[in-house]
């Protein structure tokens, strides 16, 4: 595993990363931690293959997803700043994150930056909807194998005509984020560990 | 019905017992008569003749003297085992009551059948028989199917609050009482000190593992459950080093004649006993692991060792006076992560099932006894007693649980809140190790012994029954979930999409723990103990064949159901469907939210499910199967448009497969997975128990290096015999799939061709669909090891 250090200090831009993330110091370390040790050949940065490696991703339903999270715009490399970028997503909402000053911009775990994460998870094309044809490709996903296509397509098409709102036929960001109101999402997508 | 069921099983034999019990009166009246060397009484049945000595042979006799002890305790264990039949059929009840709940019925039943009949029990319990062939094999499983990272990641907190909780009930308790007993009122004067902190130290033998199994719903956090493993993993032995200790004190001297040297020289003591247990469990277990590097021949003796040494490492450290049980818990912790991947597969499974049937048999032989003792006329009751020994035992949990968790709380990274603390405490369920110690009291060291033993039961009664059955509720209460009410479709779908996606990034980012002394255990683990004490080069051959074997009947199987049908799995290709909105009615919205609920996939629970009383099937395995198996064609499909990924472009393909699959990229495939030595396994090793996998791909590589060279074959029908040779991966399952086409597979075995980092194993490299899953409950190395041993599809 190389040398190991615990020390901020290795990291590149950590100040920057500390303010972009929220992260703690101790977090940071951590993590750059696990980065370096998924990085496997020591390239510096992370490809997809080495998220593939993490074998309980290959069983989640959505793995597949996630690793293309850490990969924006199509780049095939991500780099700590990167993966630290998508994990902060996760971090638990604190109170002081509350109130902040408006010029700021919005800290990437707040409410709608998560659910903004969890949006890019169905909308594969980018295009700011969920179309039905894209929740259906996530039911699909998600759902055993013994339910049959055509109940699928109901589903999808309860889900998507529940949810949207102006009729267009696919849920925008918007809705997406109405038909969510009621639930917590900040204790759903946040990970106790990632302080 | 299933209730009935389990009634008329369990009246069936209480029927054999009855009637087995009253010819067994009836014989041992008439023997007792005679001389019973030279006759046997014979059988009343047959009213044959006499009971007078007769030089006839009597053409039937019943001889029931002979086999009555085992025959009864064959009995009592199989009506234990009938009555958990019918516990599990009914399918809600597990999660209601601990299972102890019901061991403690049966045994009340068993109890009540022989005071009726006035029977003589068998003496199945004394203190030798107990210590030294009931107790091992309970603290055995335990300690072996502790999952090793948490706890060696939380030791220090187990360790404070296991010890210093243990010392803290006890002392409290045993004080308490003898304040009580101080009281003239309630007739306890005789009652001094020392038996009063004896009595404490044996109360407050807690079993909190037998109510796991009920709030196993609620989603424990890892933390609180190994707290509470952790604790009743040590705390039986903490208790049994305790009460050794007080008993001798007992022995020694009364109680005016100890001085501080005593009490001193008895911490010294207890510090002694329980470290020395541990080393001779750790030697014991290097040297059991180390001889399992040499039972490749002979497989059949490994479960042999495993049991002998542990037993062995018992019964050395009970030698010496030092703690047993913490010997055999620190032999099976150290023994199994080397012994584990020397056995080979169906010894590791022995292994495992039969631990599990020696401690339950033990387990339900102890609550049995307590159900004899239970209804019988050996008991005095004391209201004061018992009351306040209810009472203090509440009393100083919380105490204990509040005070020294706080404290720890200071230091952790994660500290415990309120609400664990409160699961932890009402978690303070007692089981057969206080009973046990209570009975086996010297009378002659305690004459109020059958007040202790009252008292303990009473105790035992009331915290699994009442604690056991409301812990469930409790727990899910303080989970607060939030709304009762009917989620919408949208809200489920996105919860459950969430919870993976979370699953998903907990996954990313590993487990954290204390680096350093991890790391450096790893590493001294990896440079000398493995290369001392796992075996050089493990078969290929056998775990190859049987991954083909596998293979091949799992593609039969499929073809032959027919189960997977095309539809579920094919990409869609009517890209656009234009149709209007239908409304549904309520009804089928109900209907579409059942159908979603009851099929979306399981997030996959970080937390391990141990059951103490069973080894649960792994339902998430089929899930795990399934998900591959698309990932898969996916991949596939978006390898063979010459994607890297099917994103950003629908899907409007025909359903048709190629196979692919060069055979030529060993550096490829060599990249994948078998990074050597780098312990990351924290990714991949999400505790136990869980399906380490080695989802390596050939088509990740080739993703990256080049298009792909996609050898469209032609479509042959060939029989099932075509899958007989190195077909590789699921490609087979894939065509059954497509139905429709099925496509002639290369019989070029790849494994052994593909094997550039010569780590041992059967590891058929490259293949894409490598799903095996070897039900380890911990694997500390970063080795993404597997044997090929999964279980077949089993679907509906």
């Amino acid at each position: 595993m190389g040398s190991r250090s615990s020390h901020a200090a290795v990291i590149p831009d950590v100040d920057s990363i500390r303010r972009e993330t929220g992260f703690s110091q101790a977090s940071l370390v951590r993590l750059h931690h696990r980065f370096q040790a998924l990085d496997r050949n020591k390239k510096g940065y992370l490809s997809r293959m080495d998220l593939q490696q993490i074998g309980a991703l290959a069983v989640n339903p959505l793995g597949d997803r996630i690793i293309e999270s850490f990969f924006p715009n199509g780049s095939q490399r991500v780099d700590f700043p990167g993966f630290v970028r998508v994990l902060a997503h996760f971090r638990p909402v604190e109170d002081e994150d509350t109130d902040q000053d408006p010029k700021k911009p919005e800290p990437l775990n707040s409410r709608r930056n998560k659910l903004h994460y969890a949006f890019q998870l169905y909308d594969l094309d980018r295009d700011g909807k969920i179309s039905r044809h894209e929740m259906l490709q996530v039911l699909r996903l998600m759902v055993g194998v013994q339910v049959t296509e055509e109940q699928l397509e109901n589903i999808a098409d309860r889900t998507v005509q529940e949810a949207d709102e102006d009729g267009d036929g696919a849920v925008s960001f918007l809705e997406f984020t109405k038909s969510l109101e009621k639930m917590d999402v900040e204790q759903k997508m946040s990970i106790r560990i990632l302080k | 019905m299933a209730l009935q069921m389990f009634m008329t099983f369990g009246s069936w034999n209480c029927l054999l017992l009855l009637v087995a019990l009253e010819y067994s009166k009836a014989s041992s009246d008439v023997n007792e008569s005679e001389n019973s060397t030279a006759q046997h009484a014979p059988n009343a049945w047959f009213a044959a003749s006499s009971s007078e000595p007769d030089e006839r042979i009597s053409v039937f006799e019943l001889d029931y003297d002979y086999v009555q002890i085992p025959y009864e305790v064959t009995l009592w264990i199989l009506l234990a085992s009938l009555a958990k039949i019918g516990f599990h059929l009914y399918h809600r009840l597990p999660g209601l009551m601990p299972e102890s709940c019901l061991l403690i019925l049966v045994g009340a039943l068993v109890g009540g059948i022989i005071f009726g009949t006035d029977h003589k029990s068998p003496p199945v319990m004394d203190s030798s028989i107990y210590f030294l062939y009931l107790l091992p094999p309970i603290v055995l499983e335990g300690g072996y199917f502790m999952p090793t990272r948490p706890f060696f990641e939380n030791i220090g907190s187990i360790l404070w609050w296991a010890v210093l909780g243990a010392l803290i009930n006890a002392l409290g308790i045993g004080l308490s009482l003898y304040l009580i007993c101080q009281v003239q009122a309630f007739g306890l004067g005789d009652v001094n000190l020392l038996q009063n902190l004896l009595f404490g130290s044996l109360i407050s033998a807690v079993d909190p593992v037998a109510v796991l199994a009920v709030f196993e719903e609620a989603r424990v956090n890892e933390q609180l459950y190994m707290m509470i493993f952790g604790e009743a993993l040590l705390n039986d032995g903490i208790t049994v080093v305790l009460y050794n200790m007080l008993i001798a004190f007992t022995k020694m001297h009364k109680f005016e004649d100890i001085e501080p040297v005593d009490i001193l020289a008895g911490c010294a003591r207890f510090i002694i006993v329980g470290v020395g247990g541990v080393m001779f469990g750790i030697v014991f277990g290097f040297i059991s692991a180390f001889i399992t590097r040499f039972t490749q021949n002979i497989s059949a003796i490994e479960p042999l060792i495993v049991f002998m040494f542990s037993y062995l490492s018992y019964l050395a450290a009970e030698t010496l006076y030092l703690s047993g049980i913490l010997a055999i818990t620190a032999c099976a912790v150290t023994m199994k992560k080397y012994v584990e991947e020397n056995v080979s597969q169906t010894s590791y499974t022995t292994i495992k099932y039969f631990m599990k049937m020696l401690s339950s048999v033990s387990e339900t032989l102890i609550f049995i006894f307590m159900g004899v003792s239970t209804v019988g006329k050996n008991h005095e009751w004391n209201w004061a007693f018992i009351c306040f020994t209810l009472a203090f035992c509440q009393i100083w949990r919380a105490i204990s649980v509040f005070a020294l968790f706080y404290v720890s709380n200071q230091f952790r990274t994660f500290p415990f809140s309120i609400k664990d603390q409160c699961i932890i405490f009402y978690s303070g369920v007692r089981g057969a190790g206080s009973f046990s110690l209570a009975f086996l009291l010297p009378l002659s060291l305690f004459p109020r012994k059958k007040m202790f033993v009252t008292a303990t039961l009473v105790v035992i009664y009331f915290t699994v029954f009442i604690q056991g059955i409301t812990i469930g509720p409790l727990v899910r209460y303080l989970d607060v979930k939030k709304t009762n009410k009917k989620e919408s479709i949208n809200e489920e779908l996105h919860i459950r999409l969430m919870d993976h996606l979370k699953a998903g990034i907990e996954d990313v980012c590993g487990h954290w723990s204390h680096y350093q002394v991890r790391d450096k255990f790893k590493k001294f683990d990896h440079r000398y103990l493995r290369k001392i004490l796992i075996r050089e080069n493990l078969p290929k051959s056998s775990i190859v064949s049987l991954y083909k074997k596998l293979e091949m009947k799992q593609a039969i199987e499929m073809v032959e159901t027919g189960i997977l049908s095309s539809t579920a799995f094919s990409i869609p290709h009517q890209a656009q469907r234009i149709q209007g909105i239908k409304r549904l009615s309520p009804e089928d919205v109900e209907s579409i939210r059942d159908i979603l609920t009851c099929n979306m996939y399981q997030v996959r629970q970080r937390t391990l499910s141990y059951n103490k009383y069973n080894l649960k099937p792994q339902t998430s395995e089929k899930q795990a199967k399934e998900i591959l198996i698309r990932r898969q064609n996916t991949l596939r499909e978006s390898m063979r448009k010459g994607h890297s990924l099917p994103w950003g472009k629908p899907a409007g393909t025909k359903n048709i497969r190629y196979l692919s699959f060069p055979y030529g990229n060993p550096q490829s495939a060599g990249r994948d997975t078998r990074a050597a030595g780098i312990s990351d396994d924290d990714g991949s090793n999400p505790g136990s128990p869980s399906i380490t996998f080695s989802a390596h791909s050939r088509i990740r590589s080739l993703q990256k290096q080049q298009a792909p060279e996609i050898i469209p074959m032609k479509s042959l029908r060939r029989g099932g015999k075509t899958l007989s040779f190195g077909y590789q991966r699921s490609t087979s399952q894939e065509e059954h799939m497509g139905g429709s086409r099925r496509v002639a597979l290369r019989p070029k075995p790849p494994f052994h061709a593909v094997d550039e980092e010569g780590e041992s194993g059967g590891e058929s490299e490259g293949e894409a669909f490598a799903v095996r899953s070897r039900w380890t409950t911990d694997r500390e190395h970063g080795r993404d090891y597997h044997r090929s041993h999964s279980p077949l599809l089993q679907r509906k």
